[in-house]
């Protein structure tokens, strides 16, 4: 017996497809507890685990490689006698050296046995790896400012003063490359583990993570007064580059093993991250809108930053990026 | 008494960790009743808090999947498959085939072992009896061992439960095994499915078992052990029955320490090409 109302009609619709297909889904409705297990791998469960980090994490990357990057443009503008930048470069570095622990210890399980990370030096652990980088980094941007600030001021004369002129360099010489590996290491972390949607741009990581620390450095030290041409021309360069990792992240889909950088809202942090730090500072630097450049490249990079761990939770829940990626 | 006049490998004393000989699981669903006796021993044994009570409607399974304080799972497959020449019930038509598979999940123990490798603590080693143990007081809870896992075996224990912030996973029940005891899970198990003992012998019986199945009609029976990926085997093996997809295995599990090279290739360069801008910069503008 039918009849033509409306809702008669859906209810034999249902009626028609649970006849024909053995199931119906629906809204709120899981049937994952059918006769025969209609989602992929096992009741879709994740078959390797999401990371647990929080926003601690996003925030080191986006901080460290700042600080990093910094030391790298304070040594080339003391290089270059430009003294002022070069301070305040060494001092932005020495404030992310010291914030870059205290966000790592933070997201620790156990932060009272945050000390255990100098228990051992591994080089097959890029997490190992980045803890001493990190120790090698403040133990040469600290005594290196604080040489830097008493060579500044002359406190001392003669011999002494020329001392810690020399002091001064090398430790701040040492801060850059250390710097330069603190900004890209955070690349090599997330890109070699078992997360489809990390390891496979395991080449792409670290280099956009250093850049935006490059860029982001380049633009903190902008905001803060210091308008010179060597750091708009080191913040083209990177909103370049990062535009250039926006059109290769796009060509180089792996289809289900990374969707989680094209789909979900781990995809959209993603694209308004690179947008921000890439085509748009890019083109507010051109029209010589430098300020707005350098927040729109520094909101880019920690968007991106934490972009990249929300694409980790995605993938790493998502069975079938695994799949996809092994076979 | 079970085992009674059976000659059982899981019953007996042995002096495995003194003789430092490799140990192995080899866990067999054709003979898995899915009692999760061997999820309640481990539990017992080693003191593992419950981590909620929620109704999966997944088959008989509301544990999910190994975890903090899951170390053995059992897994409930119901598939639209014969196993072997079994008649799935009394109203069961050829066209209509069904099975049901238990399987007991567990740490892999692997050959080469991710979460060993990424540990920044040297909380993870490898004992004398070559399995991965965490060392519980060692552990600060970074969470780099959790991404490193190629099959999502160890996590964080979260709040509020007991020894919370710490990485946990399967033991190996190494402080029995120090005693000359057979770990738990195997001790407890009724049938046998679980098998605890050298890792040699257990590979051979495992190859005859999947030989016997075959024979017996169960033609999608095959070892689930990894030797030919970077990871190299595992200590904690499996016979499974179809792909290894169906029950949450990665078919071609990878150590993440092979994506080093190429990561860090790509960190120096960048870096250095960094240096190199910055101070062109400098000297150009």
């Amino acid at each position: 017996m039918t009849t033509n109302s409306p809702s008669e009609k859906r209810l034999e619709e249902l009626r028609e497809q649970a006849w024909k297909d053995g199931v119906v889904t629906g809204r709120g409705v899981d049937i994952a507890g059918g006769p025969i297990p209609r989602k992929p791998g096992y009741y879709g469960e994740p078959v390797v685990r999401p990371p647990v980090w929080t926003w601690e994490i996003p925030v080191y990357f986006f901080v460290g490689g700042l600080a990093g990057m910094s030391a790298v443009i304070g040594s080339a503008a003391l290089a270059f006698h430009h003294v002022e930048l070069g301070r305040a470069a060494m001092w932005l570095a020495a404030a992310g050296a010291i914030l870059s622990p205290i966000l790592l210890i933070m997201d620790l399980g156990r932060p009272r046995l945050f000390i255990n990370m100098l228990r051992v030096f591994k080089h097959q652990s890029a997490m190992s790896m980045g803890v001493w980088i990190l120790v090698m980094f403040s133990a040469s941007v600290f005594p290196g400012l604080i040489a830097l600030e008493l060579h500044t001021l002359h406190l001392f004369t003669g011999a002494m003063d020329e001392l810690l002129g020399i002091a001064a360099g090398l430790l701040i010489i040492g801060s850059a490359l250390f710097g330069m590996l603190l900004a890209t290491y955070t690349g090599v972390l997330v890109g070699a583990t078992a997360i489809p949607a990390w390891f496979l741009h395991r080449v792409l990581l670290p280099i956009h993570f250093g850049i935006a620390g490059l860029g982001s450095a380049a633009a903190l030290l902008e905001l803060l007064g210091h308008r010179i041409a060597p750091l708009n021309a080191i913040g083209f360069f990177a909103a370049v580059v990062e535009s250039a990792l926006l059109v290769w992240l796009t060509m180089d889909k792996h289809g289900a093993a990374d969707r989680a950088i094209h789909e979900h809202s781990s995809g959209w942090l993603i694209r308004i991250g690179e947008i921000l730090s890439g085509p748009l500072a890019l083109v507010l630097r051109f029209f010589g809108l430098v300020p707005l450049a350098a927040i729109s490249f520094l909101f880019g990079s920690l968007v991106s930053r934490f972009g990249w761990i929300a694409v980790g939770k995605v993938s790493g829940s998502d069975p079938e990026a695994v799949f996809a990626a092994e076979r | 008494m079970i085992g009674e006049g059976i000659q059982s490998t899981n019953q007996r004393k042995h002096s495995y960790v003194q003789d430092q000989v490799e140990v192995g699981f080899f866990t067999d669903p054709s003979v898995c009743i899915g009692c999760k006796a061997c999820e309640v021993a481990c539990k017992e044994w080693n003191e593992v808090p419950d981590d909620g009570f929620t109704w999966s409607g997944n088959s008989y399974d509301n544990t999910g999947h190994l975890g903090a304080s899951t170390w053995r799972h059992v897994m409930f497959l119901e598939q639209d498959r014969a196993k072997g020449d079994q008649i799935a019930g009394p109203m069961s038509l050829d066209e209509d085939p069904f099975r049901w598979v238990f399987l007991s999940d567990v740490c892999k123990h692997c050959e080469e072992a991710g979460c060993l490798e990424a540990c920044p603590t040297g909380s993870i080693v490898r004992t004398e009896v070559g399995s991965v143990l965490v060392q519980n007081d060692v552990c600060n809870g970074c969470g780099y061992c959790v991404v490193s896992c190629p099959f999502g075996v160890i996590d964080r224990r979260p709040e509020p439960l007991h020894d919370a912030g710490g990485a946990f996973k399967c033991t190996f029940c190494y402080d029995r095994q120090k005693s000359g005891l057979v770990p738990a899970c195997a001790k407890v198990c009724p049938t046998e499915s679980i098998v605890f003992g050298r890792l040699d012998d257990l590979r051979a019986r495992g190859a005859e078992r999947v030989q016997q199945l075959q024979q017996s009609g169960y033609n999608d029976a095959q070892l689930y052990d990894p030797t030919e990926t970077s990871v190299r085997g595992i200590h904690a093996f499996f016979l499974i029955f179809g792909e290894p997809e169906a029950y949450g295995l990665p078919p071609k599990p990878q150590v993440p320490t092979i994506y080093l090279r190429s990561a860090w290739t790509s960190a120096i360069a960048t870096g250095i090409a960094s240096g190199i801008v910055a101070f062109l910069a400098f000297a150009f503008f």
